[in-house]
């Protein structure tokens, strides 16, 4: 089951925790990848660990040219691409009314208009073989709201609602499109939390911890793997129960 | 009949499984041939890869008939 032998896939903010992750993941069932990120020498430490079927292929994806370039890029490393996750984003918390422009025009380049670009791109290879998964990473947040963050909140719906709609154009080629919504998940961020505020956020998760990379990586082996072709427009809270949608 | 035409009609006939009767010069594709708009996209790109050229999107919007493809596709062949 899930096995992804002989497919490719390339995964963004493959540099961060969760993109990390969710590499090993479909690296651990067969995949070929192609890591991307900003931070070249923690996607070559990524690779290192990895060993074989491993590419890295850098990009800025706040840079509009670098984007274009990407999934290209990732196809002449791979030969062709199966499987596209969008998974890089960043945030730019700060109360609405006090929330710049820039704030908010970083959040939707990088976290929505970038994921728009690399399907876009992608939809070329996957149309033509009949095959293609794409795997957007939303966002909880994108879903219940939360203070702070109605830049990344308007982002991560703004991807559930395209994701859908892609889903729709393309089901009848054999392409699946569908978001993971991680809930809280360990990162070096909630490693910075005080005791206080951790036990805080655990109180409103039923499974009373945090979720780890590899609960989001696993997700995202499913929603790549053949047993999954019947699943798209979906998606997927992986959140230990804190949001029940 | 041309040598662009006998190859855009064989690719029209290979992607829309339509008799190749059918396929004639005034033939719409999504009117005439049961065509939806992502077929029509895909019919570009194989165009694109049988003849070698880069079809633009403003462009490819004005090919809505068989004889429209092959207008174009002639033209294209003969400016490479």
């Amino acid at each position: 089951m899930f096995d992804l032998t002989g497919r490719s896939a390339l995964v963004t903010g493959a540099s961060g925790g969760l993109g990390g992750a969710i590499a090993r993941a479909l690296h651990a069932q067969g995949a070929v990848v192609a890591l991307s990120g900003t931070r070249r020498e923690a996607l070559e430490a990524l690779a290192a660990e990895l060993g074989d079927r491993v590419h890295v292929t850098p990009c800025d994806l706040s840079d509009p040219a670098a984007v274009e370039r990407l999934v290209p890029a990732a196809e002449a490393a791979l030969g062709a691409l199966d499987v596209l996750v969008n998974n890089a984003g960043v945030t730019r918390d700060n109360l609405f009314m006090r929330m710049k422009d820039a704030e908010w025009d970083t959040v939707l380049a990088i976290n929505l208009t970038a994921a728009f670009r690399l399907s876009r791109a992608a939809l070329k290879g996957m149309m033509k073989r009949r095959f293609g998964r794409i795997i957007n990473i939303t966002s909880i947040v994108g879903v219940t709201g939360n203070p702070g963050q109605g830049n990344y909140a308007a982002a991560k719906a703004g991807m559930i609602g395209m994701s859908k709609a892609l889903a729709a154009e393309v089901a009848s080629r054999g392409i699946t499109v569908n978001c993971i919504a991680p809930g809280f998940i360990a990162s070096p961020m909630t490693d910075a939390l005080s005791d206080k505020q951790r036990e805080q956020i655990l109180a409103s998760v039923p499974m009373g911890r945090l979720g780890s990379g590899a609960d989001i990586g696993a997700a995202a082996a499913w929603l790549a793997s053949p047993e999954a072709a019947y699943v798209t427009g979906q998606t997927l809270h992986v959140n230990g129960g804190m949001a029940m949608i | 009949m041309s040598d662009v035409a006998e190859r855009v009609k064989k690719i029209v006939v290979e992607h829309l499984g339509v008799d190749a009767d059918k396929v004639v010069e005034s033939a719409n594709f999504i009117d005439d041939l049961g065509a939806d708009s992502l077929d029509t996209v895909e019919l570009v790109m194989a165009f694109e890869e049988e003849f070698g050229v880069e079809i633009p999107d403003d462009q490819a919007e004005t090919i809505v008939t068989v004889g429209d493809a092959v207008k174009f596709l002639e033209k294209a062949s003969a400016d490479k």
